[in-house]
């Protein structure tokens, strides 16, 4: 009976809101459209587009802008390459040299634990540098120390280290002093050790007291104390250490969104195997070169691509009829992953009319584009016995037998030149730049521009810089921030001065970014939904009063009142 | 969901209870976190983001075909070394869920076989979004099965009724009815109080309606877990979480349940199943879908015993966006298929069972000559739990245009 009322009553209120809702609903979708039509006051315009063309707008930006003028300043940052780069920016990059290393320099200089076992064993080479071979050298003499003890492999580094190791080297009074004391005086206490001493000291401190000296320490010990954690994971604090300070402090914004844009389209998860060792070279020399660039050698750089090609499995799929799949290693054969997420996420998009057997034909095409040695960070390359010759057929054309590595490039063509894709690129950078939901005449416009131009970025981006829908008062701060886009432009709006970035980096993650840490090939989400919850919003009221009151580590801000304006919903909105 | 509708659809609820645009003061009375909050049935739902592969999970060991579609993946037969833990003669557990295999015997845990969603999509980004609007091939539903299924309440409700744990809200909690997302039960709050009101205000009076929405929804939720923030928890029965993300999330779902607070709708996601490559190991309990599922099996049982006799008010379901191909590929891993299994366990649950007509894996048994064929919409089992164990009725608006065929799952 009970159950019954309130099923009445319920279905009662729950027609009549539906009912008013679809009507309101269609009313609104109607004004929505019509929001895209009414061009946004003059003196708005350039505080949209450093909302849209950077990461926020630091004092003094707008001032800068009407001086060169809004459109040679979007001309400009459309051409980076034209424009002189931050100094500062520059000098806090050199600091992080993971990112000018090849995958390979990488794997030798930043071992895993399992790698520094293998050196031990002498089944891999000790780094070429010698400041980091004496480092490594001093984990293995410990690892070493610990297999005579019987004790747990595994846990070296980063691990608890036996305190008599300390004593060994320190007297009781230099302990004390490293452990007490502000963090500037026990970095001083540091450097006031003899220097042949000091890289036995780092090695053997514990984790904690390693974690105080950090904060105060100069940069170039602070990388000392980093390699002493665990050389492996320097890498990925380079890489987002370097996301963050190229978003705060470069003068290429657009550059740098786009780079953002793009790596999350073409998105590798930093943390599957070899990729650890692969996403720096992936980044670097994959997308950034393209970013403004044409489609089609974007698509190709990440094909070939070591990180890509390891991340979706491709470097292991072998042709069904190629000449090793018919050998002794029957077990191997075809691996959809890539040829799906290429069609799907890369270039058609999952309505762009492609069929299953056109994810089976592609695979066969990529069969043969593997990687030389992937745990050694080796590079693209094409092996003929992995690919299966026959003839394909993909999406209508025919690709002829024995084709080889050509096989794979006429796909790339194929999907790279398809109206599907000029569709799907454009929709997605309008989600990105101009509204959660894109007026389809913007697209088709931006579409028409891909098709003509062969899939040229700038010429795409030019084309949505210059219509209507971008000025519009339906584009003008509707997009809600994502986390990187929060962190760094709340930076940049106080005035912030980032000496390490990897406190903010975390920031990232706790907000729902980790930074390169997408699991799945569809990155993030374009749109605003993705970051309008409960978890998201408090944890960005914290982060603002965390930054403004000069609570975050690595940063200082100008202006440590303005915790509540940068947790306050304008701010969440750009 | 537009959010002018979500907001009009709050208002409009207000409305219908004759408070009209209640000023701020009277809508915290609507909330009132000291409302007395009678027990309600409680729904948990877990998500296996990656497509897991069922075939290893739920083993088939009494079909041949499946052992010559897997030379080399296979979950041994039962008794073998890390063999299947048989159920029925037929199917069996994946030897690292151990920790299942007497919540089976007991009958409080049911098994659905061959069911997941009836659209023919392998991409996992759309089957994730079918299964969680509830609405397979519909791409334009804005909001989520969970959301919708929540009944629709007269007067005081929970700000807390409908959680998810991590740091997004999920398309399947999407929607008109309040439901947040909850990264921890202790770190949900602004951290200084005086910055705490500031921002409450700001967010009530926001431009932005949905922001305005959600600020609401989340100073309300605030408030209702500040006085459970302080207490530490433990896990009653000994009940014993693994570490990592769905064991902290169940342990947190247990400890909302059991405070009282309101939950009704519970969502939780665990990563990482999209195994291509190398999905077993040495042996059939080694490997990544080995590891993935130890925590599974522990996690899910943990909660069952830490929970006791309150499960009687809950069901927990498990599902996964689509299942992978029935044969192994030349990578010693699985491709992208089409159904799965599901999990449901509770203390209204006829478990002991696993539902469901089995298809076989024959050749031309087969979907598209690749995936196991599906003989059960997911919709059957979670209506099913919607309409007997939420006791909510309006399946048509969860589900519009399916009606679920219900199994005798509860």
């Amino acid at each position: 009976m009970r159950k019954r009322t309130w099923a009445a009553l319920t279905c009662a209120a729950f027609l009549s809101a539906t009912m008013a809702a679809s009507a309101y609903a269609g009313k609104k979708s109607a004004d929505e459209a019509r929001q895209f039509f009414k061009e946004i006051p003059k003196e708005q315009r350039i505080e949209h587009a450093l909302n849209r063309l950077t990461f926020g707008p630091r004092p003094g930006d707008a001032e800068q802008v009407r001086a060169i003028g809004l459109k040679q300043w979007i001309d400009q940052q459309l051409h980076p390459e034209r424009i002189a780069e931050n100094p500062v920016l520059l000098e806090k990059l050199k600091l992080l040299d993971t990112l000018n290393l090849s995958s390979a320099e990488l794997v030798r200089n930043y071992p895993t634990p399992q790698m520094i076992k293998q050196m031990v064993s002498g089944q891999m080479p000790f780094p070429n540098d010698p400041q980091k071979r004496m480092l490594i050298e001093k984990l293995v003499a410990r690892y070493e120390k610990r297999q005579q003890a019987g004790g747990d492999a595994a846990a070296l580094p980063p691990g608890a280290p036996a305190p008599e190791e300390l004593r060994q080297v320190l007297t009781q009074d230099e302990i004390r002093s490293l452990r007490a004391g502000t963090p500037q005086e026990r970095v001083q206490a540091f450097e006031a050790l003899p220097a042949d001493k000091q890289i036995d000291v780092i090695s053997a401190l514990p984790q904690g007291v390693r974690q105080a000296l950090f904060v105060a320490a100069p940069p170039e010990l602070r990388r000392k104390l980093e390699l002493a954690g665990g050389p492996a994971q320097v890498i990925q604090r380079d890489l987002t250490e370097a996301k963050l300070l190229r978003a705060v402090y470069s003068n290429r914004q657009l550059e740098e969104v786009l780079d953002d844009f793009w790596f999350n389209h073409f998105n590798v998860f930093l943390d599957k195997g070899a990729d650890r060792y692969l996403v720096t070279d992936y980044e670097r020399d994959a997308i950034r070169p393209h970013v403004l660039g044409k489609f089609r050698d974007l698509l190709e750089a990440t094909a070939k691509s070591p990180a890509m090609l390891f991340y979706l499995d491709n470097w292991q799929s072998v042709g069904p009829n190629a000449p090793q799949g018919r050998g002794k290693n029957r077990s191997r054969g075809l691996n959809e992953n890539y040829g799906r997420e290429l069609m799907e996420l890369h270039t058609l998009g999952v309505d762009g009319g492609y069929t299953q057997k056109d994810v089976t034909e592609v695979a066969r095409c990529f069969t043969g584009w593997t990687i030389n040695q992937p745990q050694r960070g080796g590079q693209f390359v094409f092996n003929p016995r992995l690919h299966d010759n026959g003839e394909k057929t993909v999406l209508g054309v025919k690709i002829p037998a024995g084709g080889g590595i050509s096989d794979g490039e006429k796909v790339l063509d194929i999907v790279a030149h398809h109206p599907a894709t000029a569709r799907f690129i454009s929709r997605e950078l309008a989600q990105r730049f101009v509204a959660d939901d894109p007026p389809q005449a913007l697209i088709d416009a931006m579409a028409a521009t891909f098709t003509k131009t062969r899939g040229d970025i700038r010429e795409v981006l030019k084309t949505m810089f210059n219509s209507k829908e971008f000025w519009s008062v339906g584009a003008y701060r509707s997009k809600m921030k994502s986390p990187l886009e929060l962190v760094a432009s709340a930076v940049r709006a106080t005035g912030g001065n980032v000496d390490f970035a990897f406190p903010l980096a975390n920031q990232i993650a706790q907000l729902g970014e980790p930074l390169y840490r997408k699991i799945e090939p569809t990155g993030y989400s374009n749109s605003s939904k993705e970051w309008n919850n409960s978890a998201g919003l408090l944890a960005r009221m914290n982060f603002a009063l965390q930054l403004a009151g000069n609570k975050m580590q690595g940063v200082k801000v100008d202006k440590p009142a303005e915790g509540i304006a940068l947790g306050s919903p304008e701010f969440q909105k750009r | 969901m537009s959010s002018t509708r979500r907001y009009f659809l709050r208002n409009s609820a207000l409305a219908m209870v004759g408070v009209g645009t209640a000023p701020l003061w009277l809508k915290r009375a609507l909330y009132a976190a000291d409302a007395p909050t009678p027990r309600k049935k409680i729904l948990v739902a877990i998500f296996q983001r990656g497509a897991a592969d069922g075939l290893n999970i739920v083993v088939p060991h009494g079909e041949k075909a499946y052992y010559n579609l897997r030379p080399t993946i296979s979950i041994p037969r039962p008794g073998a070394a890390a063999g299947a833990l048989d159920l029925d003669g037929f199917f069996g557990l994946h030897p690292s869920l151990a920790p299942l295999q007497p919540l089976f015997a007991q009958g409080h845990l049911a098994i659905v076989d061959a069911v997941g969603s009836p659209d023919p999509t392998r991409s996992h980004f759309d089957a994730q979004d079918y299964m969680e609007s509830g609405t397979p091939g519909l791409k334009a539903t804005t909001s989520g099965w969970m959301n919708r299924a929540l009944p629709h309440e007269q007067g005081k409700v929970s700000p807390v009724r409908a959680v998810a744990l991590g740091p997004t809200l999920p398309r399947a909690m999407r929607g008109d009815e309040p439901a947040i997302s909850l990264a921890s039960i202790g770190g949900f709050q602004v951290k200084d109080q005086m910055a705490a009101k500031q921002f409450e205000q700001m967010y009530e009076g926001a431009k932005d309606a949905s922001l305005a929405a959600t600020g609401r929804e989340t100073f309300e939720a605030v408030s209702m877990l500040q006085s459970i923030q302080k207490q530490p928890y433990a896990p009653a029965n000994g009940a014993d979480y693994p570490k990592g993300r769905l064991g902290d999330s169940l342990r947190q779902i247990a400890q909302l349940i059991k405070s009282d607070v309101g939950l009704e709708m519970a969502f939780a996601d665990v990563p990482g199943w999209d195994h291509h490559v190398n999905e077993v190991g040495q042996r059939a309990d080694q490997g990544q879908l080995a590891n993935l599922l130890r925590d599974y099996g522990q996690a899910i049982a943990a909660f069952w015993q830490d929970m006791g006799d309150r499960m009687a008010d809950v069901s927990l379901v498990t599902m996964s966006e689509f299942g992978r191909t029935a044969h192994e590929n030349g990578n010693r891993g699985t491709d992208h298929g089409h159904a799965n299994c599901m999990f449901v366990m509770g203390g209204d649950v006829k478990g002991g069972k696993v539902y469901g007509k089995w298809p076989g894996l024959e050749k031309e048994h087969l979907y598209e000559n690749r995936d196991l064929a599906l003989t059960t919409d997911f919709r059957d089992v979670l209506g099913e739990l919607v309409a007997r164990h939420l006791g909510n009725p309006t399946l048509n608006g969860v589900f519009p245009g399916y009606s679920p065929k219900f199994l005798g799952l509860v």
